[in-house]
């Protein structure tokens, strides 16, 4: 037998994480290595777990209200939304049109927000320093109105079962405009900064393609597969929340690799404003809390309710037996079921791109694991 | 569109990020916070640390109904109360708060029928101890005192 050489290099198992900070979390990836080349992954998950859903058993069904918001920490409003409306649609509520308006104003506020934050730091893993402070400035005028509005910055407490439970503040209409105003050219920055440039370009195109077909079959939604060329916004499907008021677009892309989930993402924050910008302008006097018992006790029976969250459809499973507090919750989290996905899209890749992909993916932990 | 060869020539990605990079170098467009020589200013409705309001006179607002306590996810508001032989009304001995489990969502300021208790602007509240989150009615009434530092 010939003596050993560096070619015939053996497979080598790499522990990537849970404190690796480019796993956004505590996310555990067990790569198996030839050389740089990845063979294939496994996910350790559950280092965040904190049995939400269990939480949510014995508690009644308003004060599950606040641990909503600490499954997807960066966008906590859209979570809320989704449960509020899966609670609302047990009790066949009637939701008053301001509140509806508002409750898209600050949806899509946060939205914003949970983009600008995704492209700080995966542009931080990819290499590109300066973005994050750019983003954070601007997120920071996102969080800010949060503030104002609802007394919180990041798990927010904004909704209730039934409507709002805070009335907007004086000059919340001028400010969410100023703030659309002020963000557009700062996206074009951004843009400017990245999209043409030279080595985030040879970093993104063609890293971590997923098809469409695949998308489907691994139940990926969000940006991503809306990148792999399929137009599926729940928004546009199933209109909640007086989304088919808002005329808006759902960008697509083709390729399905990195650049073009970054440019969806891009796209996506633009198309947000302008949906910002309609409700603000539509905005009308009115009551903003809907004929809801004091205490909910909403009748035998079940219900489920996605949106499309920042990171894809985010839905909430609610069982009732009649009782005050929740026989079932489930959820439907779009992180959890999106990370499935990355030992298909980082097979034969190097390391490097691991990053990359993982990154391009948004997964909040505290929404994979809950 | 320039031919990529130029582009890699002539620096162009370079320069192009390096604009936006001067354009943000206008000093009035800091955004840091020198933080202990000058406190950010909350919102309004910013929900802090827990303060237990009096009237005018110096008298509690509240009630001793218990309706925080109920309201509670986490159930750490302990109410106590005795009965005025005289007036057959509740009236309030004891208020226990406990910070370390709170999580701030602003349902027992919610759920409290007389205002009497409050989310403050109040965000100081570090501590030696957990044992040191755990407020009293003396604590709750007078509010944190957190050491402020000159420099």
């Amino acid at each position: 037998m010939p003596e050993a050489t560096f070619l015939d290099s053996t497979e080598l198992v790499l522990n990537m994480g849970p404190q690796h900070p480019s796993t956004h979390g505590v996310l555990r990836v067990i790569l198996k290595l030839d050389g740089e080349k990845v063979l294939g992954t496994d996910c350790v998950i559950g280092y965040l777990h904190r049995g939400v859903e269990k939480v949510g058993e014995n508690r009644t069904w308003a004060q599950f209200n606040p641990y909503v918001d600490r499954l997807d920490y960066v966008a906590a409003v859209s979570n809320s939304l989704a449960y509020c409306l899966a609670v609302e649609k047990l009790l066949s509520a009637e939701i008053p049109v301001r509140a509806q308006a508002v409750r898209v104003i600050l949806t899509e506020l946060n939205r914003i927000g949970s983009h600008l934050l995704w492209l700080g730091t995966h542009a931080l893993d990819i290499g590109a320093i300066t973005p994050v402070f750019y983003c954070f400035r601007e997120r920071e005028e996102s969080l800010k109105i949060l503030e104002k509005y609802c007394g919180a910055r990041l798990t927010t407490h904004a909704f209730r079962i039934g409507g709002l439970e805070y009335e907007t503040y004086d000059g919340f209409e001028r400010e969410v405009l100023a703030f659309c105003d002020m963000f557009l050219p700062k996206v074009d920055e951004y843009e400017e900064l990245l999209t043409n440039n030279r080595i985030w370009v040879g970093r993104l195109q063609n890293v971590g393609v997923l098809p469409g077909d695949e998308c489907k079959e691994y139940g990926v939604t969000g940006p991503v597969l809306r990148a792999a060329g399929v137009k599926w916004d729940i928004r546009k499907a199933v209109p909640y929340s007086g989304y088919e008021k808002y005329d808006f677009e759902v960008p697509t892309r083709e390729n399905g690799d990195t650049y073009d989930r970054y440019i969806v993402r891009m796209q996506e924050m633009r198309q947000a404003t302008r949906i910002i910008r309609q409700a603000v302008e539509g905005l009308t006097a009115g009551p903003i809390f809907g004929k809801v018992p004091k205490v909910i006790k909403p009748p035998a029976g079940e219900a489920y309710v996605s949106i499309e969250a920042p990171k894809g459809e985010l839905g909430f499973y609610v069982v009732s037996d009649g009782g005050p507090q929740p026989y079932r919750v489930r959820v439907r989290p779009p992180s959890f079921i999106n990370l499935q996905a990355l030992d298909r899209m980082v097979r034969g890749l190097l390391i490097a791109d691991v990053v990359a992909v993982i990154g391009t993916l948004d997964i909040v932990l505290g929404e994979v694991d809950r | 569109m320039m031919p990529p060869l130029l582009r890699k020539v002539l620096l162009v990605d370079l320069f192009a990020g390096l604009r936006v990079t001067f354009r943000s170098q206008n000093p009035k467009n800091i955004y840091t916070e020198q933080y202990p020589a000058e406190r950010p200013k909350v919102a309004e409705r910013y929900r802090g640390a827990p303060r237990l309001l009096k009237d005018e006179n110096g008298k509690t607002l509240c009630n001793a109904c218990g309706a925080c306590a109920l309201a509670c996810p986490e159930q750490l508001i302990v109410v106590g109360s005795i009965r005025n032989a005289e007036t057959k009304k509740k009236e309030l001995t004891t208020y226990t708060f406990d910070l370390s489990r709170c999580m701030f969502c602003g349902m027992c300021q919610e759920a409290c029928p007389s205002d009497a208790i409050k989310l403050t602007q109040d965000f100081e509240l570090a501590t030696y101890s957990r044992e040191g989150l755990i407020w009293d009615r003396q604590m709750l009434e007078d509010g944190p005192k957190p050491k402020q530092y000159k420099c």
